[in-house]
C-alpha cells in the first residue's frame, strides 16, 4: 500500500518567518504538504495565521525561510526565485484563494458568470459558448441557481458569495487552494451546507488545501492535519483527530476545552 | 501465524495542564499481539485504559513510549511514529474502528453513510451498495429509515448504523470499542455473527465487550489491562 502515497511533497516550507518591524508575524514555520492533504491552521486572533497564508500565497515577502512548490512539470521551485510572470500564472491557474471577505475574492460589479469565466480566460479559454457552458456547470456544482448567471455578486447572500468564490477558484482545476476563514460570519445552517460542499469538492478533486480557521469544528470536519499557532509559532501539529482528542500543549488543551464548554 | 498488530512496550500518560498539570498514568509497558483470525478482548474495569489503548492503535491518541506495529501490505508500520497521511491511508485500507457512538454526519442518509464507508474502504460501488443493504437488514435497521440521516434515530439504531459502517469494508484489522453496548439480545447476536465472519475471513480483531456472553463467544484471548496499570512513582 506504500505506493499509493506520493513521495514528493507539493509544498515544502522551511523556517518561514515574517517580522512587521520588531513584531513577529510568524516565525520558524516548517511543514510539508502532499497532494490531496487538507491542513488546517488554527489559533486565536493575532496568532499569525493570515500572515502565514499570505506568505505561502506569495502576497507577502518573507523575512527568512523558504517555500518550495512542485510545479506541474514535477520540478520543485523556490517561490522566491519565480519571475513575476510565473508567479501570476501560478496564482491564476494552479492555485486558488478563497477569502473570508468575499468582496476581496470576487469582482463585485462583474456577473457571476463573468467571475468564473475570468479565471478560465486566464488559462487560455477563448470560446464564449464554452466559457458560459463551463460557468453554468460550476454554478450548478456549487448549488447556485443557474438562472443567476448574469446577476452580480452584490445581489447575492453571504453564503452564495462564498460558493461563487469556490466556483471561481476551482474552475481552473488548481492543485493547491488557500482558504482564510471561508465560513466565518455565516449563519450556522448556511455554514453547514458550505462545509459539506467544500468537503465534497476537495475529496472529489483531490485538492491540497491550507485552511485558516479559528473554529475547531471546521478543522475537524475538513482537515487531515492541524497546526496550532500561538504568538506566531507552531506549538503543536499532527493528525487532526489526534490533536483535538489528545492535545498535549497547555494552549491546545485550552482551545479544545473552550470548544467543549461552548 | 505472523501478527497483524503488535504492541511493544506501549506507555501512555495524560498531563492535564488545565488542572495544575496533574499527570494521569494510564498504562505502561503494554505488550500483546493479534494474528489473523484472532479476537483479542481487552478486559478490566472502567478507567483501566482499554479505550485509550484502542485509540492508540488507531493513531487517535499518541503514546509516550513503545511501538504499535501494524502490517500494511508487505511492511510493518509503526503507528507511533507514522506520518498523518500514512495513518489516514491505513485507516482506509488496513484498520477499521467502531466506537460506541456515531459521529453524526449532516444531511446524509443511513444507507449512503454505510455504502460510502464501503467505497472508502476500497469496495466497488455496487458491492458497497449491496453490502450496505445486507448489513442494515441483518442489523434490523428498518428499511423506511435508510434514506434518512441518522441524527433523529434512537441510540440503538444509530449504533447499528455505526456498526454496519465500521464492518462493511474488508480491512485486515478491526478495533471494536463496546459495539454491543446499547443493543438488545437479538442485535447482539447479529454482531457476534458478524465478528465470527470477520475472524473466519482472517481479520485480526482487538475488542472491548462489556457483555460477558458476547465476550465468551468471540474472544480467542482475553488481555487484562490492569496488568499494565502504570507503576505510579
Ligand atoms: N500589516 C501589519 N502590520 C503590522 N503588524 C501586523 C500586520 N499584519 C499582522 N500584524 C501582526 O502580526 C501578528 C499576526 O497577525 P495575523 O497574521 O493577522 O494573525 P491571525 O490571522 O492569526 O489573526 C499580530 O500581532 C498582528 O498584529
Ligand atoms: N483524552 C483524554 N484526556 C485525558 N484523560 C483521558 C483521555 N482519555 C482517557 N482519559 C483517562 O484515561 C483513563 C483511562 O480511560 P479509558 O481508556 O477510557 O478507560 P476504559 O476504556 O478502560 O474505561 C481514565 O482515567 C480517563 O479519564
Ligand atoms: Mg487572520
Ligand atoms: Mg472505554
Amino acid at each position: 500500500m506504500l505506493n499509493d502515497l506520493p513521495d514528493a511533497p507539493l509544498l515544502s516550507v522551511r523556517d518561514l518567518t515574517r517580522y512587521y518591524g520588531e513584531r513577529i508575524g510568524c516565525a520558524d514555520v516548517s511543514f510539508d504538504l502532499y497532494e490531496g492533504e487538507v491542513l488546517a491552521v488554527v489559533g486565536e486572533s493575532g496568532s499569525g495565521k493570515s500572515t502565514l497564508l499570505s506568505l505561502l500565497a506569495t502576497e507577502l515577502e518573507a523575512s527568512a525561510g523558504s517555500i518550495r512548490y512542485r510545479m506541474r512539470d514535477g520540478i520543485a521551485r523556490d517561490l522566491a526565485t519565480l519571475t513575476e510572470a510565473e508567479r501570476r500564472l501560478l496564482l491564476r491557474t494552479d492555485w486558488g484563494f478563497v477569502r473570508q471577505d468575499s468582496t476581496q475574492g470576487l469582482r463585485m460589479s462583474v456577473s457571476a458568470g463573468g467571475n468564473i469565466g475570468e479565471r478560465l480566460m486566464a488559462v487560455g479559454a477563448r470560446h464564449y459558448g464554452n466559457i458560459r457552458g463551463t460557468s453554468l456547470d460550476w454554478l450548478g456544482r456549487v448549488e447556485i441557481d443557474r438562472g443567476r448567471i448574469d446577476d452580480i455578486p452584490k445581489a447575492f447572500s453571504g453564503g452564495m458569495r462564498q460558493r461563487l468564490q469556490i466556483a471561481r477558484n476551482l474552475v481552473t482545476h488548481p492543485r493547491l487552494v488557500f482558504m482564510d476563514e471561508p465560513t466565518s460570519g455565516l449563519d450556522v445552517s448556511v455554514q453547514a451546507r458550505l462545509l459539506d460542499l467544500i468537503r465534497g469538492l476537495v475529496s472529489e478533486l483531490g485538492l491540497a488545501v491550507i485552511i485558516v480557521t479559528h473554529d475547531l469544528s471546521v478543522a475537524r470536519l475538513l482537515s487531515h492535519r492541524i497546526m496550532v499557532m500561538k504568538g506566531g509559532r507552531v506549538i503543536e501539529a499532527g493528525l487532526t483527530d489526534r490533536v483535538l482528542d489528545d492535545p498535549h500543549q497547555p494552549y491546545t488543551q485550552l482551545l479544545v476545552s473552550s470548544v467543549l464548554a461552548a | 501465524m505472523q501478527p497483524l498488530v503488535q504492541l511493544d512496550g506501549v506507555s501512555k500518560a495524560f498531563t492535564l495542564h488545565l488542572h495544575e498539570g496533574v499527570r494521569l498514568d494510564v498504562v505502561s509497558d503494554v505488550n500483546f499481539s493479534a494474528a489473523p483470525g484472532e479476537c483479542i478482548v481487552l478486559g478490566g474495569p472502567s478507567g483501566a485504559g482499554k479505550s485509550s489503548l484502542l485509540k492508540i492503535v488507531y493513531g487517535n491518541y499518541s503514546c509516550d513510549a513503545g511501538h504499535i506495529w501494524i502490517r500494511d501490505g508487505g511492511e510493518m508500520i509503526d503507528v507511533a511514529t507514522a506520518e498523518p497521511r500514512r495513518i489516514l491511508a491505513m485507516r482506509r485500507h488496513v484498520m477499521g474502528y467502531v466506537s460506541q457512538f456515531l459521529r453524526v454526519i449532516p444531511r446524509v442518509g443511513a444507507l449512503e453513510i454505510v455504502a460510502a464507508a464501503g467505497r472508502e474502504g476500497g469496495l466497488d460501488s455496487q458491492v458497497a451498495q449491496d453490502r450496505a443493504e445486507e448489513y442494515l437488514s441483518l442489523l434490523n435497521v428498518p428499511e423506511r429509515l435508510w434514506t434518512l440521516p441518522p441524527a433523529t434515530f434512537s441510540g440503538g439504531e444509530q449504533q447499528r448504523v455505526n456498526i454496519a459502517r465500521g464492518l462493511i469494508a474488508d480491512r485486515p484489522v478491526l478495533l471494536l470499542d463496546e459495539p454491543t453496548a446499547s443493543l438488545d439480545a437479538r442485535n447482539r447476536a447479529v454482531v457476534v455473527d458478524l465478528v465470527e465472519r470477520k475472524k473466519k475471513a482472517g481479520v485480526a480483531i482487538i475488542g472491548i465487550f462489556h457483555d460477558e456472553d458476547v465476550r465468551d463467544k468471540v474472544a480467542t484471548h482475553v488481555v487484562d489491562v490492569t496488568h499494565f496499570a502504570a507503576k505510579t512513582a
